[in-house]
């Protein structure tokens, strides 16, 4: 009798949710993969390659290790606290991407607040460390969790100004907006990273900080801290953590295609090159962005922790703070503001 | 309302199957893995003795600097966002209070660096 109309489009939205996040975990399997790859082969290493024809099952046979590997909780340890940091790390990290669009209007949520609510999710692990940390009750943990609870608030200012100037050009929250309002005929020279070049290394930059990548990784730094606010977990709560760093890279990556360059769209938007769908060229620039993440893991040393405070509170804060007047200034005199956008 | 529901309902669906997820990989080395804890084990790690106290000691006043001070950057952050979306709008009345304002906020990060609450070393 009662009205059963919203039950299709309730399993479609569940069936796309479900898709999305099974087909990101299994490309951040090769994400991880590709990672210690390029690692190895820039130190002359082989990497993995035992599993699988070169490798490449990998990531699942090390999951799977995971799973069989005997979950330990420290007697002095919260429990339910202790538990719930790499539940809510997980959870939070794959969530951002419900609004991330892959190509036109390809986002499970499309949010008119989108950028808000990725910039609320990213603030919101930042609980997490400091949970995981806390509830250990041990030293190392503690002191790693401080720490960098500190740094990931440090670069996020940085960042929020960088995205303000994204916005302050593109005129809106959403990010499929953002994406349409780069798409001028210049292709390549259109996007974002052009005009705002200071601001899209800034962002880079600080992303690495944010994830805690190298040479940012001063919350696992093991010759001080053994492996930071991890050190007491073992098993899937362990690789949870672990899984959670590489989604808030993807994330990183996405947000990066999609504020600097042009997400989907073609670098030159003339046919043959459109023909191609936009997912492929998303991915191929998430991939990008992935493989300089990746390069910067294997050539630049690691910061010190006062350097690193200083590099976010001295320099990107100060800089990014007059890029956005500056910004705003050009937009403001010449006018340009106005044609932008809807 | 009702497309605030339609706009959000799949923000909802997809979190909470990404919390299914999370939940699914934290609990199953609790179901299928091998379990043999003995004191050692489960102690807090500490360098080959046992810890001395609490672990949950006193920390350096300047993360809570830190922490004070991303509070105020990020609020200004939050007061950027509506006016960097209404930026075409808002004409010069609206450019040049913000401009005011971020002058404001910039004389405190001055002060607050000449304090030396931006100082680790």
């Amino acid at each position: 009798m009662s009205d059963t109309s919203w039950v299709i489009p309730f399993l479609l939205m569940i069936v796309k949710s479900l898709v999305l996040l099974v087909v990101l975990l299994v490309f951040i399997a090769y994400v991880l993969y590709a990672d210690r790859k390029i690692w190895a082969a820039v130190q002359l290493r082989r990497g993995p390659n035992v599993v699988g024809p070169y490798g490449l099952f990998q990531s699942f046979a090390d999951m799977l290790k995971f799973v069989f590997k005997e979950p330990v909780i420290p007697d002095g340890a919260n429990k339910g606290i202790f538990l719930l940091a790499p539940f809510v790390m997980g959870m939070l990290s794959l969530a951002a991407w419900a609004v991330i669009p892959l190509s036109d209007g390809w986002a499970i949520a499309n949010l008119n607040v989108g950028v808000l609510y990725i910039f609320a999710i990213s603030s919101l692990s930042v609980y997490g460390v400091i949970m995981g940390g806390w509830a250990s009750n041990s030293k190392y943990p503690f002191l790693s969790a401080l720490r960098s609870a500190a740094q990931m608030v440090s670069y996020e200012v940085s960042i929020g100004f960088v995205i303000v100037t994204v916005l302050l050009c593109a005129g809106s929250l959403n990010l499929n907006d953002i994406v349409v309002a780069q798409d001028t005929r210049f292709g390549l020279l259109g996007w974002y990273w052009l005009p705002l070049f200071p601001m899209f290394v800034i962002f880079f930059i600080s992303a690495l900080a944010e994830t805690n990548r190298p040479p940012f990784d001063l919350v696992e730094a093991e010759s001080e801290l053994v492996a930071g606010f991890m050190v007491e977990y073992s098993s899937t709560p362990y690789m949870i953590f672990m899984l959670a760093e590489y989604v808030a890279i993807m994330t990183m990556c996405a947000l990066l295609t999609i504020m600097f360059f042009g997400g989907w769209l073609s670098p030159i938007p003339y046919p043959p090159f459109t023909w191609v769908p936009g997912v492929i060229w998303f991915t191929l620039k998430v991939c990008l962005f992935f493989f300089m993440f990746a390069m910067v893991k294997a050539f630049v040393p690691r910061y010190r922790y006062d350097q690193l405070m200083r590099l976010g509170w001295k320099v990107f804060l100060p800089i990014s703070l007059f890029m956005v007047i500056v910004v705003a200034s050009v937009l403001h005199f010449t006018g340009w503001g106005a044609g932008l956008g809807q | 309302m009702l497309n605030l529901f339609d706009q959000y309902l799949p923000l909802v669906v997809f979190a909470g199957v990404a919390a299914l997820i999370a939940g699914a990989l934290l609990v199953a080395p609790f179901l299928v893995a091998f379990k043999a804890p003995d004191p050692e084990k489960l102690s807090a790690y500490e360098c080959g003795f046992n810890a001395f106290d609490d672990a949950r000691m006193k920390f350096d006043v300047r993360f809570y600097l830190v922490a004070l001070l991303f509070i105020v950057f990020d609020l200004e952050v939050a007061f950027l966002f509506p006016w960097a979306i209404a930026f075409r709008y808002v004409g010069d009345l609206g450019f040049w209070s913000m401009i005011v304002f971020l002058a404001i906020l910039t004389v405190g990060f001055i002060y607050e660096w000449k304090k030396g609450a931006l100082e680790w070393d």
